[in-house]
């Protein structure tokens, strides 16, 4: 195998990759004169163009990825990326345009965001949708900032936001730098929102309660509207992580559950690449009550002419310059666009489908903490594996053997030693069934010659990687070895 | 367009495996009363040819590439060598996840690994993240940063820091128990000294500037550093432009504690605003405070180099509430065309780029310093972007420019009301000389 080395040690004295016209304006020598200025930048490199092309295709090689198969990290939605939408997204008209090009000279792109806030709206069953956020993340604590800018203008912001112990990290995360203090709700026997613990924590001094639904492990909270209902008696607002959008498409509209706020993930729901950590986009939908706070600008259309509208006194500002990933939003209208209202529905019908076959295919074989009927994902540990002394790492390392990506490890939190699988709606029956055979083999593997998977991977570009190492000493730059 | 690859007959062997009769039993756990029950009100499904049209008629629905543009202001039009679009559109880097499983994600690590590194040898500071958002957002962490490190509750922020970036630290630290306040500039477009001195004090974390600037000039790095420094007061310095630091000393070497900013000139095309690239390096001193993911070197079993995330413990996948930074997904795919530019463009490459900007601009520059009815705003120092002061009013002008199909530049006076009629010029490598000329000639027939 070919390991390819950091691009810095093929570096020498020289080389050149790319060339510019000469320059066509007479040259002012000492136009910087008057500023520091640097001969060079110590350590750059540079190599030819061969070298280039060589090291990224080599690099990419070292990659798994959706395009080569399976990729079931759970509550990361790891859909199929419809290659057209890449080619519509790079059109000359949509790339070459400038943020701040004359609103007359850039309709398209304001009609392409309009629509897809209504789209976005009519999918979810929200008012009013913002484009801006840049990812899940981001969205989150957009949201929070709506949240907080209402309640300020009741009076107070109020102090606690409420979150169930089987959330993403981001959740707490976001709410904190929304200036929240985090309090977790207990999961319940089935593994959703434990009602009881939640009307005692739903105090006047409550802002939100975060609830991700389908919840982490795959589970509908069935008691959303009495949820809703508790929060709402006490003067809080319901936001909704919709992570898991993809169990819901065409079957229930979160705007319907009485949630009032919510992001939506671009890069998982609607299959825009994930890019190996981004770009996506974290679109926020509200109900008409937190519509007047969302970020400006916000694009109006007067008859038929669409303009960006900065006049919006009770905005909470701007949470990233310009309008938000554009592209990636070019993107997810191109998916909408091609499914149409059926293809929408189908999403969640075949990865709920492809989910559940899974699930069932290894019950018995692993162990099912929760037993409730999931949706789009199923939460399985290493509880049996335990006994043969595997952990949920070795059995995902095991997996990059049999030629397939991991689950998702260690989350939720409230599975030890989870092992977290979602196939999404597009995966193939023959695929899924290669997975659930190395699943199988791995189980009798662990009974039989637990060394194999403690020692796994074997046949990967690199084997298992010290962490530890990496992160008591850590080496986050290449440095040139003085000779 | 279906996107599913399930026959009828899989569907019915799955269903029959589950033990269900029904797709629809399958969501039984939904109750009745929330379901949809209805089609979702969308158009019909189109056909991959009839995408093509339906986005092609809305592209063509931009008029902006039909013109000549000299805007710039935080969004830069730069080439960008063919090889970044051909490598970076391989599907085995646009379709992977973050690298959670580092055996299978090598070469989405190393790239990280590479620009972690490139972007601490163009900033000169020791270590730098995977990336952020965009500018404005690294801002804005950068901010929370400074606050995390010295816990002090007051930031200086220039006022020559791109507005948009001041609009997005505010809504940002309006909850974190932040004080801001703003410094103005000089007659040379430069951060007002005798304004910064006044407001240093023991309550104040960090000051904040951008250079070059918002108005095109470079900022003396160097002088604020050394003011700040001496109250213990961090210096954060925003780079928008990135390729300046292709000629301009590293700002790490002039002080700067935190460096952050916009990666878009590396390879990014403009693409209405975004994805962009926030990118973030700082002293090693301040890594566990730093936010973002982090890519380290390590060794697998056979002792053979490897690359992995590392520092999690800074994160909000281990940490929760108490991380750094909210950040889960980042702009991965966009640090990756940023690493081809600048390993394509070189040593020699970058550095004669940012010579070239520097050139196109200054002759732009001074070929509208000879018309009349224009005045030079700021007398600084300047890498590819100016100011002029109109005697006209900019918008009559601006329409006038229009009809001759050319965007001038960008009004300044809605970011800064006392700035009327002043317009910001951006000229780059892009811009050939006749086309500054016809720029000139059209101004000056229109100022006649």
């Amino acid at each position: 195998m070919i390991r390819e080395p950091l691009i810095f040690e093929i570096s020498d004295k020289g080389k050149k990759a790319f060339s510019l016209p000469p320059l066509d304006v007479p040259v002012k020598e000492n136009a910087l004169q008057d500023v520091p200025t640097r001969d060079k930048i110590d350590g750059f490199p540079q190599v030819s163009e061969v070298e280039v092309v060589r090291h990224f295709t080599r690099l990419s090689q070292a990659n798994y990825s959706v395009d080569i198969g399976l990729y079931p990290l759970g509550s990361c939605t790891m859909k199929y990326n419809p290659k057209v939408n890449e080619k519509l997204s790079a059109l000359p008209g949509f790339v070459s345009i400038h943020p701040y090009a004359p609103e007359e000279l850039a309709q398209g792109n304001l009609e392409i965001i309009k629509k897809t806030e209504e789209f976005l709206c009519e999918i979810t069953g929200m008012d009013a949708f913002t484009l801006q956020p840049s990812a899940g993340a981001h969205g989150e604590l957009t949201g929070m900032m709506l949240i907080r800018a209402c309640l300020e203008e009741r009076g107070k912001p109020r102090k606690i936001v409420l979150i169930p112990d089987s959330a993403h990290g981001t959740n707490p995360s976001s709410a904190h730098i929304c200036g929240y203090k985090v309090q977790e709700v207990k999961s319940n026997e089935r593994g959703t929102i434990d009602l009881d613990d939640l009307a005692r924590l739903m105090t006047g001094d409550v802002a939100a309660l975060m609830v991700t639904n389908p919840n982490t492990l795959g589970v509908f909270e069935e008691d959303i509207c009495k949820i809703a209902d508790i929060v709402h008696s006490r003067g809080g607002f319901l936001y909704m992580d919709g992570a898991n959008m993809n169990a819901l498409t065409g079957i229930c509209r979160p705007g319907d559950t009485n949630i009032d706020v919510l992001h939506l993930n671009l890069h998982k729901t609607f299959s825009t690449p994930h890019g190996g950590g981004g770009p996506g986009a974290g679109p926020v939908g509200v109900k008409r009550e937190l519509a007047p706070y969302l970020p400006v600008p916000v694009i109006d259309g007067k008859g038929g002419k669409y303009f960006l509208n900065f006049d919006r006194p009770k905005s909470i500002g701007r949470v990233r310059s310009f309008y938000g990933n554009f592209l990636v939003v070019v993107r997810a209208l191109a998916y909408i666009l091609a499914l149409g209202p059926q293809g929408i529905k189908e999403i969640s019908e075949m990865a709920v489908l492809n989910a559940n076959y899974i699930r069932k295919s290894l019950e018995g074989e692993y162990h099912l903490k929760y037993t409730t009927p999931t949706l789009h994902e199923c939460v399985f540990s290493d509880k049996f594996q335990k006994d043969y002394g595997v952990a949920n790492i070795d059995i995902a390392k095991r997996l990059i053997d049999y030629g397939l990506h991991p689950p998702t490890m260690s989350f939720p939190l409230i599975v030890h030693g989870a092992l977290m699988i979602e196939p999404t709606e597009t995966e193939t029956k023959c695929e899924l069934d290669r997975f659930i055979e190395a699943m199988k083999k791995i189980a009798r593997e662990a009974k039989e010659n637990s060394e194999i998977l403690k020692s796994a991977p074997h046949v990967s570009y690199v084997r298992r990687l010290d962490e530890t190492a990496a992160a008591r000493n850590p080496v986050l730059r290449w440095v040139e070895e003085k000779k | 367009m279906s996107y599913i690859s399930l026959s009828d007959k899989d569907k019915k062997e799955m269903l029959a495996k589950i033990g269900v009769s029904s797709l629809e039993k399958l969501f039984r756990t939904i109750p009745e009363g929330i379901k949809l029950n209805r089609e979702l009100r969308l158009p019909p499904p189109l056909t991959e040819l009839e995408l093509i049209r339906h986005f092609e008629d809305s592209a063509r629905n931009n008029k902006y590439q039909d013109y000549l543009s000299f805007l710039g202001a935080g969004a830069y039009p730069h080439v960008i060598p063919y090889i970044v679009d051909y490598l970076s559109s391989r599907g085995e880097f646009v379709s992977p996840y973050t690298p959670y499983q580092p055996e299978v994600s090598q070469g989405t690590l190393q790239v990280i690994f590479e620009f972690q590194t490139l972007i601490c040898q163009l900033t000169g500071m020791d270590i730098a993240n995977a990336s952020l958002y965009d500018g404005s957002t690294g801002a804005a962490e950068a901010v929370l940063m400074a606050q995390r490190i010295k816990g002090k509750p007051k930031v200086i922020i220039a006022r020559t820091l791109h507005p948009e970036y001041r609009r997005v630290i505010k809504t940002y630290v309006k909850n974190a128990g932040v004080k801001i306040e703003e410094i103005g500039y000089t007659e040379t477009g430069e951060v007002d000294f005798e304004d910064l001195s006044k407001k240093l004090d023991n309550e104040t974390s960090a000051v904040i500037c951008q250079s070059p600037n918002f108005m095109g000039v470079v900022e003396n790095l160097k002088k604020i550093s050394e003011l700040a420094h001496s109250h213990q007061v961090l210096v954060i310095d925003v780079v928008a432009e990135a390729v300046s630091l292709g000629i301009l000393e590293a700002p790490g070497k002039l002080g700067a504690d935190i460096v952050t900013g916009e990666g878009q000139s590396f390879g990014l095309p403009l693409s209405f605003g975004g994805p962009y690239l926030g990118f973030m390096a700082c002293a090693k001193d301040f890594v566990r405070q730093f936010p973002g993911r982090i890519t380290g070197q390590t060794t697998d079993v056979d002792g053979n180099r490897g690359f992995v995330l590392t520092l999690n413990t800074r994160e909000q996948h281990i940490r929760r509430e108490k991380a750094t930074s909210n950040i889960c997904t980042n702009e991965a795919l966009c640090a990756l065309r940023a690493t081809i530019f600048l390993e394509t463009m070189g040593q020699e490459g970058l550095r004669e780029l940012a010579w070239h900007n520097v050139q196109k601009a200054n002759y732009a520059l001074e070929k509208l310093a000879q018309l009349r009815g224009v005045k030079r705003k700021f007398s600084g120092t300047i890498f590819n972007e100016f100011v002029f002061e109109f005697s006209k009013e900019w918008a009559k002008v601006d329409s006038l420019l229009k009809q001759k199909g050319i965007i001038g530049g960008l009004g300044l006076e809605p970011f800064y009301p006392e700035l009327r009629n002043c317009v910001l010029f951006c000229a780059t490598e892009m811009h050939k000389k006749n086309e500054i000329d016809r720029l000139a000639d059209v101004l000056g027939e229109v100022l006649r």
